[in-house]
């Protein structure tokens, strides 16, 4: 964790679970430490949000969760994505990346 | 999908908090489990890395209410909360609910059942397929001073076979069958109808099958088609009632079949169908029999139609011989001419009038008793007050407070609704088994859908109206004030009243429109009973009426002799004073023809004025106790000769002859071709149409009579008998008058057994209808009015005692204060009585249709309505006003 941390960009976190889930079915604990890993510790997720953000996206049929043992041997409440939620993410990241594109040649632009 | 989630979870939220916060804390738990097995992992003891995840969780609370926080089903449970919330609040207040609720379900109440009665009767489209399409054809005859006119069987025919305007044309007239063979013989309501009737109405037989043309020929078998009632209860509803045989007026005839149990026309609830058996050969011009009904076809309009009947008018006298003695262009010198109304305006009548201003009437009832259930919630607002600026320093939105108040008004306005839906069901269950009969549809009244959106609709509309005038005075309270004046009440401000005070005088000023409205209904009753009906003592003559069929007696005169042999056979009965019959009673009018008369002569073609026909037995003015003016009544030895005699009324006399006793000797006929009759009698004026309508001019003809309107002989086979006795309307006499009728003739059946009285107090049904509602109106709007003043005279005594103390104290005297807070009452009542008069002298002229004799301005109801205003406001406010000048000084100094 060389990078100061910092609390994840406003209106991104949804996007982020999403994706974080895109790869494998996790439990609220373990989304908020794959986002902290993948972004090399930039991103530190508030776990009050986090559940916040899983109840609204399971709400919006974006997510199922399942009582399930984890590998050790405990009882959590596992998030997978669905086929809905698969659309949103498609949707969400193409609408980040336009722009994400659009403030990065904003900055680079010369006067 | 995703939708239906939501929905799934927040009803599951909402059924059940408690599993629904568990799976929260299961949540947090697991969450906090795997993170502190993490951190253990990465060399922590188990207490520390516990302590460290719950450190990196935050309060546990708070994730749990921001968890929480998410979903529609927050909203509904704050709103349910606030509504329990606001149902504590009323009921930790039982007297101001009660009243309030009270109050509102009677205002609502009384709007929800006059509106179920307009929706019923002005409202609801009439039970036919495509009803706005079917028109009754009526005529008007300027030329003949006849407004309103029925149609001829010529004219139904050049109808039929001319029109463009219509789909289908039918002629119907009201009759009465008597029925024999199936048990007692019984006379039973029929109507006689075209053809095509039923097509016009677009209604099926339910069984069996339509009229056909052929029904209606002469030297065809007779044809019926029953009412559902009648086919229940004479046949038990079997459905091989088909082609079976029943006897009517001695004639068989064949059932082909059974109306729709829904079936109604015109409110007259009818138990057979005939058709009708017109030769079109016989038809002469003037056959004024009947009533015209017609299907508009698709896109007409009622002026179309209109122009189309008078396009076919002049082809009726090419298509018919005109009768003998009148002239070719009798329909074109009458001025005839069509005058088509749609069937519903033509059975509602006018009707209208009268319901939309007993409509108004209980909107201001309404209106009433909002601003007194507002005043009421005023003063608890007040009470309120400090809690109100206390919560409001505290930090609580305006809308927040605001939308407390206007929930718990809300809720008075539903409570109110409900109780008043209730009202309503009893009050329109009353007013059907009372049986108006001037009330046209009043089977259709319910409370239906439509009532109930209505009865939602002004319950939140009054809860909006009463509850938006605290919430603006209140909901941003003055802060600094409200919690400084909480130590040491100062007298309030004139502002603090002002409000209460304008409400009171609204109420003042509606309760004073509804009472003049309901002193103008008074006076109008009162001229009414005033009028002189012609005849008296009214409630001592039993009438009834009896027919003698052609098919059981051919000749006329043993008619009219088995008619006298009745009249004896009632004679002989106990305590029966006299006994005569008459074709139809007064006020149940007849119908009208023109009277020729041989001086002074009419001008040759011309069609004289008509009169109203009526025949009359020797001895009937005695019995009804008319006035005999000048001359004498007809005897039986002149009704059985046939003499030509005829008494005429005290106007047409008049009219003609300037004197009464003139009249006697002068002669008149029906028409050109008949002989003439002497006039050997002239007798007092009796209305005939209503009580409230001008008396026509009358002739009374004798039961039997020679070369009358064009036929040999004519005779009266249909006549009701008046019976004075003072036993009238007693059962005992009905068995009695029974057995009389059929020790003469054992099938004729007695019908419309009434007394003479109920056919006056029926005339005058709907104006005691509207009187009692306006009345009842008026005493509630009085009742709330003295109310409201009572209220605000004694709540401004309660804030004022420590003032009213000062007073004391310095030496005021006791009548100077009680006068004080009377004078404040009697200003207010004043300013009220004055805008209430302004509105009641605008408004009373829509009810100018409903009086009779009194001017809406009517100065005498005007004076005694406001002074008996001023007075009731006058003992309201001094009761009160009493209690302020029992205070005692030190009591009131100390009280704080």
């Amino acid at each position: 964790m060389d990078e100061p941390t910092t609390d994840v960009i406003q209106g991104t976190l949804d996007m982020l679970i999403l994706k974080t889930l895109s790869l494998e079915p996790l439990h609220g604990f373990g989304i908020a430490r794959r986002i902290e890993q993948i972004s090399r510790g930039v991103f530190k997720v508030n776990p009050g949000s986090l559940l916040t953000a899983l109840q609204r996206l399971e709400r919006s049929g974006w997510l199922d969760a399942e009582w399930r043992q984890t590998e050790n041997s405990r009882r959590a409440r596992i998030y997978t994505l669905t086929r809905a939620g698969k659309k949103q993410l498609e949707n969400e990241t193409a609408d980040w990346s336009r722009r994400a594109s659009a403030i990065a040649r904003l900055l680079k632009a010369e006067g | 999908m995703p939708i239906w989630r939501q929905i799934v979870r927040g009803l599951r939220t909402l059924t059940n908090r408690k599993a629904s916060d568990r799976d929260i804390s299961d949540e947090m738990e697991s969450y906090l489990e795997q993170a502190s097995a993490e951190l253990v992992a990465s060399g922590l003891s188990k207490d520390e890395a516990r302590r460290a995840a719950r450190l990196n969780l935050g309060s546990p609370t708070a994730v749990r209410e921001q968890v929480r926080s998410y979903g529609w089903e927050n909203l509904v449970a704050s709103f349910f909360s606030d509504v329990r919330y606001a149902v504590r609040r009323l009921r930790g207040n039982p007297g101001f609910t009660t009243v309030s609720v009270l109050t509102l379900a009677l205002g609502i109440g009384a709007s929800t059942a006059i509106f179920s009665v307009i929706e019923g009767v002005l409202l609801k489209p009439l039970p036919y397929p495509e009803s706005e399409r079917i028109v009754a054809l009526r005529h008007t005859a300027p030329g003949l001073h006849i407004d309103d006119m029925n149609m001829a069987a010529s004219l139904y025919f050049t109808y039929s076979e001319e029109t463009r305007a219509f789909q289908d044309v039918a002629m119907w007239s009201n009759d009465t069958g008597s029925v024999t063979g199936l048990g007692q013989p019984e006379e039973v309501p029929a109507i006689i109808v075209s053809h095509r009737f039923l097509s016009v109405l677009g209604v099926k037989p339910a069984i069996g099958r339509e009229f056909v043309a052929g029904d209606e020929h002469p030297s065809g078998e007779r044809a019926v088609i029953l009412s559902d009632g009648y086919w229940k209860s004479h046949f038990g509803g079997d459905r091989s009632v088909l082609g079976r045989r029943m006897v009517v007026d001695g004639e068989a005839y064949r059932v082909i079949g059974v109306l729709p149990p829904s079936f109604q026309f015109m409110d007259r609830a009818v138990s057979l169908m005939i058709p009708q058996r017109t030769n079109r050969a016989n038809v002469r011009l003037i056959s004024f029999c009947c009533q015209g009904l017609a299907r508009m076809k698709p896109g007409v309009t009622l002026a179309e139609a209109n122009a189309d009947v008078a396009r076919m008018l002049p082809m009726a006298p090419l298509k018919f011989a005109v009768n003998p003695g009148f002239g070719a262009n009798v329909f074109a010198e009458s001025r005839f001419a069509p005058r088509l109304r749609l069937l519903k305006d033509y059975l509602i009548g006018d009707i209208a009038k009268t319901l939309w201003v007993l409509m108004g009437t209980v909107g201001i009832v309404l209106l009433i008793a909002c601003a007194n259930v507002a005043n009421l919630l005023l003063v608890r607002a007040d009470g309120r007050q400090q809690e109100l600026a206390v919560r409001s320093a505290l930090g609580a939105g305006r809308g927040r407070i605001a939308w407390e108040l206007l929930l718990e008004s809300l809720l008075l306005g539903g409570a109110g609704g409900a109780l008043g839906l209730a009202l309503a069901y009893g009050a329109l269950r009353l007013l059907t088994a009372s049986g108006l009969e001037h009330l046209p549809r009043i089977h259709e009244i319910s409370i239906d859908s439509t009532v109930l959106v209505f009865t939602l609709g002004i319950s939140l509309a009054a809860g909006l109206l009463f509850g938006l005038i605290p919430v603006f005075k209140y909901a941003q309270p003055q802060i600094s004030d409200a919690l400084r004046s909480a130590g040491r009440s100062l007298s309030q401000s004139k502002e603090r009243h002002r409000t209460r005070s304008l409400l009171v005088v609204v109420q003042v000023a509606l309760a004073l429109v509804l009472m003049v409205g309901s002193g103008l209904m008074l006076r109008t009753f009162q001229a009414l009973r005033h009028i002189d009906p012609g005849f008296a003592g009214a409630e001592e003559v039993e009438t009834l009426r009896i027919s003698i069929p052609e098919s059981q007696v051919k000749e006329p005169d043993r008619a009219i002799r088995m008619e006298e042999d009745v009249l004896r056979k009632v004679e002989e009965i106990a305590g029966v004073s006299s006994v005569a019959m008459i074709g139809s009673l007064p006020l149940d009018g007849d119908g009208n023809d023109p009277v020729y008369v041989e001086s002074p002569a009419f001008p040759a073609g011309a069609v004289p004025p008509i009169r109203r026909y009526k025949f009359v037995s020797p001895g009937y003015f005695r019995t009804v106790r008319a006035r005999l003016i000048a001359g004498r009544e007809v005897t039986w030895s002149e009704t059985y000769s046939q003499a030509p005699v005829a008494v005429i009324s005290e106007n047409m006399a008049r009219e003609l002859w300037h004197d009464p006793r003139a009249a006697i000797g002068k002669r008149i006929r029906p028409t050109l071709k008949d002989d003439w009759r002497e006039v050997i009698g002239v007798v007092g004026d009796m209305p005939d149409d209503g009580v409230d309508q001008k008396a026509p001019g009358i002739v009374y003809w004798p039961l039997l009579r020679k070369n009358f309107e064009s036929s040999a002989t004519d005779e009266t086979r249909s006549v009701a008998l008046v019976i004075r006795t003072p036993r009238a309307g007693s059962t005992a006499l009905l068995k009695e008058l029974q057995q009389a009728v059929a020790s003469v003739n054992s099938s004729l059946p007695l019908a419309d057994v009434k007394t003479l009285q109920s056919v006056y107090d029926h005339s005058l049904a709907r104006t005691s209808f509207t009187l009692v509602l306006l009345g009842i109106a008026g005493g509630v709007a009085l009742v709330l009015g003295v109310i409201g003043i009572y209220g605000v005279i004694s709540y401004s005594v309660s804030q004022r005692t420590r003032e009213i103390g000062i007073r004391l104290a310095l030496g005021a005297p006791l009548q100077g204060v009680a006068g004080m807070f009377v004078r404040h009452g009697m200003i207010l009542s004043g300013i009220g009585a004055v805008c209430g008069l302004t509105v009641a002298f605008a408004l009373t002229r829509l009810m100018k249709s409903l009086l009779y004799d009194v001017s809406p301005a009517d100065p005498v109801t005007y004076a005694a309505v406001s002074a008996g205003l001023i007075f009731a406001a006058m003992l309201a406010s001094y009761l009160p006003a009493r209690k302020a000048s029992q205070v005692d000084p030190v009591v009131a100094l100390r009280s704080e």
